[in-house]
């Protein structure tokens, strides 16, 4: 595993361009990549037949009740909007940062924020009890409402991702286009008609390169909304642990934290299946990945101390229920697994050499995520259980809430859809940037696509 | 609450009599208003008990006809556009006396009927409230509280449920997309949710859909207690404040200053000042419509048993 060199002359920069270009090219899947997308399809099929079910007999096929009228779809899309930050974090933020290191992450980065954005737009449908009024959203639509709100962000983030993933890749699917051979003929025509005519022209670049340096600034206000504005469909209740004006900073933080532990994940299982990917997916970019996520922890550590050590300290009536619940009582397994887990041995860990190595480093990348996940059940389900009323004459089934079968196969089946997407994407385009890496070490790559391609 | 079954049933009996009596004046005065361009809202099928009713015909003779022959014909629940018009010069108000609550659930009862509600979707609710450890416990039923604040309306992103002009919050349900922002924002958790097909006569779908009878009920939407516009527009008492044996409910209209239980009609506003009346968390600054008056010197003493069917 050696880092990217930087070529003595030009006949030299044409060779290495040329290795890399061809070393990333899209590759039909193995056995592994079969089964993994197999499995994939199988939740998929799966969660759309409960969601069949859904449809016809409404949201009873869940676990929810009049007293938890969110569950884990809802939770489910948070954990969603939380991963898609990640595009914005890679892209925008280190672009703009001018950090070196970032290149070979940003298109994996980017994939993952669009496929997770996806994915969120669609399980909040699914968590409708109307989907079919679908439109009412657009033709009724009412400014003051925190879902409006959240409907305007996620689609204005949702399109600038497309965007900023898409015209970083054009060349990359004009190399495809010109450099492929004994492919499928609609393969070789999406390449043709996704490329626009791509010619590798010192202009196109000169586009491509400034739309893309606006899109990366017009990302970040609108990634920190959307995490925000979600957070806020919570906090503008007045329910205990969601009544809190830390929350925009509380989800943002941890929104950025699972964002970059995705992308350190698909790294490892990128450079796991393609052997020749760990020469762009260094050790040093594990190493800097991990201090990365270790700011990032200790930031959310402070947001998560903020929200919950000073109501912990007052104490007040309802929040002091709620609190109890979490800390000592039903929920405390889960939340000190969560908490553990997912945040205090991730940052002793990556605070150490050691522990930033590909295998370790994407161990604690797995552990946060998983906890990610499991907290954002924590902040949406154990608020609903506890609500401002009585609850000591409500019938049984309104007093506790465990998600059904249905209800788990169809939250696997957006998170396999999201997957399956990020899979694809690998199997169809090159995902990394080699004109971006190109760029980032000063390699006069413009030319030397020019004459690669005579 | 010592009444023996068999009491209890004639009790019932002697209620359903009463209401098909109203129901039967409803339907003729309706008839005699409006001719032939009436709303049918629901119709309950009696034929299984063949039981004879007496009704008022419309010019006055009382009659006994099979109850089964007596379908609820409401003249007075509007669709759902012109429901968003408040009823003019109105302001509603409620008064609930806690010191009169014994917890008889003739209310829910009465409300569960006429909005067919099954039993495990409650509009109007009855808590047991403790104030402090030392404090003797109380009933406190609790309606949707009609906030002039609504937060439930606030986060409504499509405009299905709205504040009219004489005070009610209601429910557009060819509207609702069903995304329970609503339910969350809700601190007095008064809403619920269909979560499956309601359960609702056969013939139904005869009727139209208002949002002032929240009635018929829409798979995939959010329900509430509405106050029951339809009687209002018609001069009477919501379900609830009528069904109630001991005088609980106080209803009527702030504009006016009055509000009545049916037995009584007093001042308003020197009601409220007079007894200490205060509204269900006050602090939240939602502004209910609905007020309490403390539950002091009592009525009846705090019994705990509750009858099953209604938890």
């Amino acid at each position: 595993m050696k880092d990217l060199e930087k070529p003595h002359n030009e006949s030299e920069a044409i060779d290495m361009l040329h290795r890399y270009n061809e070393d990333v090219l899209p590759q039909k899947f193995g056995k592994a990549g079969m089964i993994w997308v197999s499995f994939l399809l199988a939740v998929i099929v799966v969660g759309l037949y409960n969601y069949v079910q859904q449809l016809r007999y409404g949201l009873v096929v869940t676990g929810l009740s009049d007293t938890v009228s969110w569950g884990i779809y809802i939770s489910n899309f948070v954990f969603f909007v939380a991963i898609s930050l990640v595009g914005s974090l890679i892209t925008a933020v280190l672009h703009l940062l001018n950090v070196k290191w970032r290149a070979p992450l940003t298109r994996i980065s980017e994939v993952i924020a669009v496929s997770a954005i996806v994915f969120a737009g669609l399980i909040i449908i699914v968590d409708m009890g109307r989907p079919d009024r679908l439109l009412n959203m657009f033709i009724y639509g009412r400014i003051q409402s925190p879902i409006v709100w959240d409907v305007i962000v996620v689609m204005t983030y949702m399109t600038i991702s497309v965007l900023l993933l898409y015209f970083p890749l054009i060349p990359s699917i004009a190399y495809c286009r010109d450099h492929m051979k004994n492919i499928p003929k609609w393969q070789h025509k999406m390449y043709t008609f996704l490329s626009l005519n791509w010619k590798d022209t010192n202009g196109q670049y000169a586009i491509v390169s400034k739309a893309i340096k606006i899109l990366s600034i017009m990302i970040i206000p609108v990634a920190l909304s959307i995490h925000t504005v979600t957070s806020w469909l919570f906090a503008t209740t007045y329910r205990p642990g969601w009544d809190s004006t830390n929350f925009g900073a509380y989800f943002v933080a941890g929104a950025f934290m699972v964002g970059a532990a995705a992308v350190v994940a698909a790294m490892y299982i990128l450079q796991k299946f393609y052997k020749n990917y760990d020469q762009y997916f260094t050790d040093k970019h594990f190493d800097r990945m991990g201090k990365l996520l270790v700011l990032l922890s200790f930031v959310y550590l402070y947001f998560s101390v903020n929200e919950y050590f000073i109501p912990g300290y007052k104490m007040k009536g309802e929040e002091a229920e709620h609190l109890k619940e979490l800390f000592v009582g039903h929920y405390a397994p889960m939340f000190w697994t969560v908490q553990i887990f997912g945040m205090i041995i991730p940052i002793i860990v990556l605070l150490f050499k050691k522990g930033r190595k590909p295998l370790p480093i994407f161990i604690m990348s797995v552990f946060v995520i998983l906890g990610a996940w499991f907290k954002r059940y924590l902040i949406v389900v154990p608020t609903m259980l506890h609500p401002l009323t009585p609850m000591d004459r409500l019938p049984e089934a309104a007093k506790h809430y465990m998600p059904t079968f249905a209800e788990w196969s169809i939250t696997s089946a957006s998170l396999a859809g999201a997957l399956l997407l990020i899979t694809l994407f690998v199997r169809y385009f090159p995902i990394i940037s080699i004109w971006e890496l190109a760029e980032e070490r000063d390699i006069p790559h413009h030319t030397i696509y020019k004459n690669l391609n005579k | 609450m010592s009444d023996t079954p068999d009491k209890k049933n004639n009790q019932e009996d002697n209620d359903s009599g009463r209401r098909d009596f109203l129901r039967m004046g409803i339907l003729t005065a309706g008839l005699a208003i409006a001719g032939g361009g009436l709303r049918k809202v629901f119709s309950e099928d009696h034929s299984a008990t063949g039981e004879k009713v007496q009704a008022m015909t419309a010019d006055g003779k009382l009659i006994e006809v099979s109850s089964s022959h007596i379908s609820e014909v409401n003249c007075c629940a509007a669709p759902s556009a012109e429901s968003r018009v408040g009823i003019p010069g109105k302001k509603y108000v409620m008064v609930i006396d806690l010191s009169r609550c014994k917890n008889a659930m003739k209310c829910q009862k009465a409300c569960q009927k006429h909005h067919l509600l099954p039993t495990h979707d409650k509009y109007l609710k009855v808590y047991k409230m403790q104030d402090s450890p030392e404090a003797s416990p109380y009933w406190m039923p609790k309606p949707c509280l009609h906030c002039d604040k609504p937060p439930c309306v606030k986060v409504c992103p499509v405009d299905a449920t709205f504040k009219r002009s004489d005070g009610l919050v209601l429910i557009d349900n060819e509207r609702c997309i069903g995304c329970r922002f609503c339910m969350a924002a809700c601190p007095y958790s008064t809403r619920t949710f269909n979560w499956d097909e309601p359960l609702q006569p056969a013939n139904i779908n005869e009727y139209t859909y208002s949002p002032e009878s929240s009635t018929p009920r829409k798979k995939g939407t959010v329900e509430k207690c509405d106050f029951c516009p339809d009687m209002l527009k018609q001069g009477l008492l919501p379900h609830c404040v009528s069904a109630c044996p001991n005088g609980v409910y106080y209803f009527g209209d702030a504009n006016e200053d009055t509000v009545t239980n049916g037995d009584e009609t007093l001042k308003f506003r020197q009601l409220i000042k007079d007894k200490a009346g205060y509204r269900y968390m006050e602090s939240l600054g939602t502004e209910p419509s609905v007020y309490y008056l403390p539950a002091v010197n009592r009525l009846f003493p705090f019994e705990e048993e509750a009858p099953t069917e209604n938890i």
